[in-house]
């Protein structure tokens, strides 16, 4: 490689590189701060003297004792658990069949259902909520965890479907009909040879869906009524704003446990995430 | 260990395109047969209906006298290498060639014998724990090899297995695979566009253009008596020289006639010629149906065959000397003795070899 000016480097990639790091993680930080600040200093004027914002001298566990202690919030965590790896198995399976056929199967009229299983993922949610109310009352599933079962799969499967498929597509047709020679049904190829293969990208979609289902609001909202049946992001901000009072320690530290266990899935897949995005397969 | 017969095979996609037209052939038992031809010519297709992995429009597909239309490709006891060899990435090089017979449910003990087998006769025992990735582009080769061969299958099918190797390991891999062939003795049928593979390889080649067959036939029938221009154009390389030709009678004999070009039409091919009728033929002569017309040489006849020209550009192989040059407009090349010392714009008397002289309809560009 040709060596550049240093000067070049740190103007063009160290220095903006620092900045945007510094801009996407404040307000992680500052959620963290918060959530250990004792209620003393979140709630006194800035301009004393003795004011530290950016840090705390006395951390305490205290937000945390209280959530959990007066709060349904492990409750909610499970809740919310439950119904994102549920939805999220479901979203998978349903989206790497639907994923397989559209990338290979030629039937009539399979390029106008991949456009209309898109077209259904750009409905927004805000719209489908109302009829969703009104299906999900008719089977008399509201306020149970099927209520949000059943609807995250609506947004997740097209959305599956459609990174599946890309993904299925840079999968040299060969490899299949290699294995269809081998001795293999097509059904048997693809479950065999096509699923392991496509491991990166089943397993950025499934990350995807998780992603998607445990920071979902507006169905939780919607859906779930009472307080045990509520998930983490409907919460904690229906159960600790009270009228116009923010119980922020409370809030950050159910935002920072909430957010433990995608930041956890997110770390250990990473390198699969990565290649699933924008990785392609090689024979 | 299987004949195969092909009856009026018709392939028409569904946008329309007829990509095979009406071929027929049959293939005996342990021959090895390559289809060649330019790309779209329908040689892929026909084999890709063979392994059943497209269906056939119209007409027969005969393996050892079973009619395989309608079954799938597993039941069809095949076997196929593939151009980019279509390895399972997710599997080692064992699991790769264990796969087919695991789906057949051979017993483990019987698998492990026959994979340690295929990987001996291909030199790639120290390979098998690893994975495809791990491998250079000949190994891989060597493991798709491994992999058709272990199922003992009653065809080998060959789609262009040898495009992804560098020039040299492909000129190594040929050999090997012809060798393997004598070894194995299974039915072959092998696709390639490069003409010397063909050659090479083949006990009989296929030349196919635009769907159709043009011609069925023993390597060197081909070469000697193309059955038409595109197959005498196509076979050798440099390709044939063509130029269109007139015809005309004088001494009793015929003369064939160009610009800068006067020469005498032997005697077996002025039957041919006469019996045909008309005046216009193409002329076909191979670059190394020419030699520098000696003047030592003072065969009566030479005279009647060489011509004058004027040097293009010389490209010395060392084994031999490509002289370009032109009659009238056409382009033409010789393939002459590397001892010749010709340079561009010298002037070179040029002799045909009356016996290798190839004439084509000018229309149907039929040989005659």
């Amino acid at each position: 490689m040709v060596i550049e000016h240093k000067w070049k480097k740190w103007v063009f990639f160290y220095i903006p590189m620092v900045v945007f790091i510094l801009f996407t993680l404040f307000p992680f930080y500052w959620m963290a701060i918060t959530a250990i600040r004792p209620d003393g200093e979140l709630y006194r004027t800035w301009r004393q003297a003795s004011a530290t914002p950016f840090w705390t001298l006395e951390p305490t566990l205290e937000h945390f004792k209280g959530l959990l202690q007066t709060t349904a919030f492990p409750q909610w965590l499970w809740n919310t658990m439950l119904i994102a790896i549920v939805s999220t198995i479901i979203s998978l399976i349903c989206g790497m069949f639907a994923g397989y056929a559209l990338a290979r199967l030629k039937f009539r009229g399979s390029e106008f259902l991949g456009t209309a299983i898109f077209v259904t993922y750009l409905v927004p949610q805000t719209l489908l909520f109302i009829p969703l109310a009104d299906i999900i009352r008719g089977m008399q599933i509201g306020n149970t965890p099927w209520a949000l079962m059943l609807t995250y799969p609506t947004i997740l499967i097209p959305f599956c479907t459609w990174l599946l498929m890309g993904y299925f597509k840079t999968i040299p047709r060969e490899l299949e009909e290699c294995a269809r020679i081998d001795g293999a049904t097509r059904f048997g190829a693809m479950v065999r040879i096509i699923f392991p293969v496509a491991v990166p990208g089943i397993l950025s979609a499934g990350i995807f869906a998780f992603t998607l289902s445990w920071n979902e609001f507006i169905y939780a909202l919607v859906f779930m009524a009472s307080a045990e049946q509520k998930t983490v992001p409907v919460g904690v901000v229906s159960e600790l704003i009270r009228g116009d009072i923010f119980f922020w320690g409370q809030l950050m530290a159910g935002a920072l446990l909430g957010s433990v266990p995608v930041a956890l899935v997110y770390s250990f897949f990473v390198e699969y995430y990565v290649t699933g995005l924008s990785g392609s397969v090689k024979g | 260990m299987a004949t195969v017969t092909i009856r009026d095979l018709e392939k028409r996609y569904e946008n329309g395109f007829h990509a095979v037209k009406g071929v027929s052939l049959e293939i005996r038992d342990k021959e090895f047969v390559v289809l060649v031809g330019p790309s779209g010519c329908g040689k892929t297709t026909t084999l890709r209906m063979v392994a059943g992995l497209e269906e056939v429009t119209a007409g027969k597909i005969l393996i050892g006298n079973q009619v395989v239309n309608d079954l799938p490709p597993k039941d069809r006891n095949i076997a196929m290498v593939f151009q980019n060899y279509a390895l399972y990435p997710h599997k080692t090089v064992f699991s790769n060639m264990a796969f087919g017979l695991q789906m057949r449910g051979y017993a483990s003990a019987e698998i492990d014998k026959r994979v340690k087998e295929a990987a001996e006769i291909l030199g790639i025992e120290a390979l098998l724990e690893r994975k495809p990735r791990q491998l250079s582009g000949g190994q891989r080769q060597r493991v798709a090899v491994g992999r058709a061969i272990v199922r003992h299958p009653q065809l080998f099918l060959f789609d262009e297995p040898l495009s992804n190797l560098d020039a040299k390991l492909r000129v190594q891999m040929r050999v090997e695979l012809k060798r393997l062939h004598e070894q194995l003795e299974t039915t072959a049928v092998y696709v390639t566009h490069d003409q010397v593979e063909a050659m090479t390889l083949g006990d009989r080649v296929v030349v196919m253009k635009d769907g159709w067959v043009q011609q069925v036939g023993e390597p060197l029938e081909l070469y000697g008596r193309p059955a038409n221009k595109f197959v005498a154009g196509f076979m050798g390389s440099p390709g044939m020289n063509f130029v269109d030709v007139s015809i005309s009678e004088s001494q009793a004999a015929l003369w064939v006639e160009a610009k800068g070009l006067r020469v005498k039409v032997p005697p077996e091919a002025a039957a041919r010629l006469r019996q045909h009728g008309g005046s216009r033929f193409t002329l076909g002569v191979r670059p190394e149906a020419m030699r520098v017309a000696n003047a030592a040489d003072t065969r009566a006849s030479l005279a009647d065959y060489s011509f004058n020209l004027e040097a293009d550009v010389v490209e010395p192989l060392g084994n031999e000397i490509l002289l370009n040059f032109r009659i009238g407009d056409v382009p033409m090349v010789a393939r002459l003795d590397p001892g010749v010392r010709i340079k561009m714009h010298d002037q070179v008397s040029l002799a045909l070899d009356s016996e290798r002289l190839h004439f084509f309809d000018i229309e149907t560009e039929a040989a005659l």
